[in-house]
């Protein structure tokens, strides 16, 4: 063993104590509990082949789970976007009765456990629930079809846009949008011009947040989809589904395809935001 | 008023004094945002909420009480408390750690540590549960070992423990990183100056700097693993009784049509969920200023 005291010197350079320590119990913590058993993923897929991989994922029903989650995901982060945008300006910029509370609850869908949320939004929008019956008067079912997976996740995702955008929307100078006011620009020259461009890219994260949390859920939406395979069957269904048939291979190659589009996609908004970011 | 006199004193010309209409939306155009934000949010955050309750007591009290006599019920909500009493923890010893070398210290990669320790927010839960099926599942590679040595992981508490831990790896040391950084180190250099140990400097400067910011990490990450599904639900093995946490539990439940029950576990959980969310909105308006920038309020 080397002599401990060659290693004193170095405390005039680092006045803080404590980073051998903390550093290695971060990374001995974040490796054994989340890279190695991540990485098995990965090694258990590759396993497989290219070609086990590929015939996995293109077989009808994995094809058929992937796009319905990535899809129905994106149709709700998009909701969110626009809803959750309005509901950020509306927060930040007026007063109402009730806003404390409303501002408290925003933050539910972080709170509330998956399974008691699906639960109860399967009740609402089932046949006889609150909303259901309603809607099936004008006969649109919303429970137990990809609209039910739609609302989950909607639900599920609400916060991340509503989050992100706010606190940029209250950094925005109000000088700017007197100033545009006093050049002439009509109110929503202002919103559009001068508004819009700053919250833009919280916009673009909150909405990438929101859409990855979806893809990946299931506690929400199982409840609500009816789980028919080929039409209401989410992605990460299909994996529980073959991890009880004991297909370990096939369950590791959905997830691992689930793993990499999720990272792709994040990848490309995150190169997005900093050219959005670069331009304005 | 003797103030903007002042002020005015120093402008070339006479301040606008109605400025607020041409940087304010007409009155229509506010009340309709104003009603669709909180149309959007009662139909798809109060409404569940309040129908959680309203299944839960369809039946009458009777029936709601009824449901928290079962030895199975009782079981569940003793494991999702176990559970959540060993990660959270452990969650918040990791935080702590990773927050102090981040924010305290300079080194390679800072960034990409960042990152992987964001890692498990980007994963399925259902992917969080498959990971450790790979590793102590029958074929699994760490199994052999751990069959003989430690005993069973996947389809007992232990693998539901290690799952909700991975799901609720990143809250605490997310909330701890943003107000740590801005914090810095000035405060810490001169307890160290005054001849303090480390550690004392830990427990009496840093950590009354940040213990409203660690009690909302510690709320956020508990609130996850009481209701942590699809982690849990892959490598529980559903054995009632024994390895059915509350969520799994309500599954079940809502599987065999009774419907009270699964809502009364269910709402359980939904007040554990309100009071987070108290506790959480009363941090954010009282102690605004030592939480991370993210969560103050600009009112």
């Amino acid at each position: 063993m080397t002599p401990l005291a060659v290693t004193r010197p170095r405390r005039t350079r680092r006045t803080m104590p404590g980073l051998t320590p903390t550093l290695g119990f971060t990374l001995f913590y974040l490796g054994l509990i989340v890279l190695i058993p991540l990485a098995g993923v990965f090694f258990k897929a590759s396993g497989l082949g290219f070609a086990g991989l590929w015939k996995v994922i293109t077989s009808e029903r994995v094809l058929a789970a992937l796009s319905l989650s990535f899809g129905a995901a994106a149709i709700a982060a998009v909701l969110n976007a626009v809803f959750g945008s309005v509901v950020a300006w509306v927060f930040v910029r007026y007063e109402f009765p009730g806003k404390r509370l409303f501002d408290a609850f925003i933050d539910l869908p972080f709170a509330l456990p998956t399974a008691v949320a699906g639960i109860a939004l399967t009740a609402l929008y089932s046949e006889n629930g609150w909303i259901g019956s309603v809607l099936a008067h004008a006969g649109i079912k919303i429970a137990y079809t990809p609209l039910g997976i739609i609302v989950a996740m909607t639900f599920i995702g609400l916060p991340f846009v509503v989050r992100t955008v706010e606190p940029v929307l209250r950094e925005v100078e109000r000088d700017l949008e007197e100033a545009a006011a006093t050049l002439g620009a009509r109110r929503w020259q202002t919103v559009l011009r001068v508004i819009a461009p700053a919250v833009f890219p919280s916009l673009v994260t909150g909405f990438a947040l929101s859409f990855a949390r979806a893809v990946g859920e299931y506690g929400s939406v199982i409840f609500i989809a009816g789980n028919f395979p080929m039409v209401s069957e989410i992605a990460p269904l299909l994996i529980i589904i073959k991890l009880e048939e004991f297909d370990y291979k096939g369950a590791t190659a959905v997830a691992a395809t689930m793993l990499v589009l999720s990272f792709l996609l994040l990848l490309t908004i995150n190169l997005l935001q900093a050219w959005v970011r670069r331009r304005v | 008023m003797n103030h903007a006199v002042k002020d005015a004193a120093f402008l070339p010309f006479e301040p606008l004094k109605q400025t607020n209409s041409v940087i304010n939306e007409p009155r229509l155009v506010r009340w309709l945002l104003i009603a669709a934000a909180l149309g959007f949010l009662s139909l798809f955050l109060l409404l569940p909420l309040l129908s959680v309750f309203v299944e839960a007591l369809r039946k009458g009290a009777g029936a709601y009480f009824a449901a928290f006599s079962d030895p199975e019920t009782l079981a569940s909500i003793k494991l999702t408390f176990i559970a959540a009493a060993i990660a959270v923890p452990l969650n918040l010893i990791f935080g702590l750690c990773a927050a102090w070398a981040i924010t305290k210290f300079e080194f390679r990669g800072k960034q990409l540590l960042i990152t992987m320790i964001d890692l498990p927010f980007s994963v399925s839960p259902v992917v969080a549960g498959l990971i450790f099926v790979l590793i102590f599942g029958a074929q699994g590679w760490a199994q052999p070992w751990f069959g003989d040595h430690l005993g069973k992981v996947l389809f007992a508490t232990p693998g539901i423990v290690l799952a909700t831990i991975f799901v609720t790896f990143p809250f605490i040391a997310r909330e701890l990183i943003p107000l740590m950084q801005e914090q810095g180190t000035e405060d810490e250099q001169a307890a160290l100056s005054l001849g303090a140990t480390g550690w004392q400097t830990f427990t009496r400067v840093t950590l009354p700097n940040i213990k409203w910011a660690l009690l909302y990490g510690v709320l956020l990450c508990n609130a996850r693993a009481t209701g942590e599904f699809g982690a849990v639900s892959v490598v529980s093995g559903h054995i009632r009784g024994l390895t059915n946490t509350m969520p799994l539990h309500i599954e079940i439940l809502y599987n065999e049509y009774q419907f009270v029950s699964a809502f009364a576990v269910a709402s359980l959980l939904a007040l554990l969920a309100m009071v987070t969310l108290a506790v959480k909105s009363l941090l954010e308006w009282r102690y605004a200023d030592q939480l991370a920038a993210t969560h103050r309020s600009g009112g």
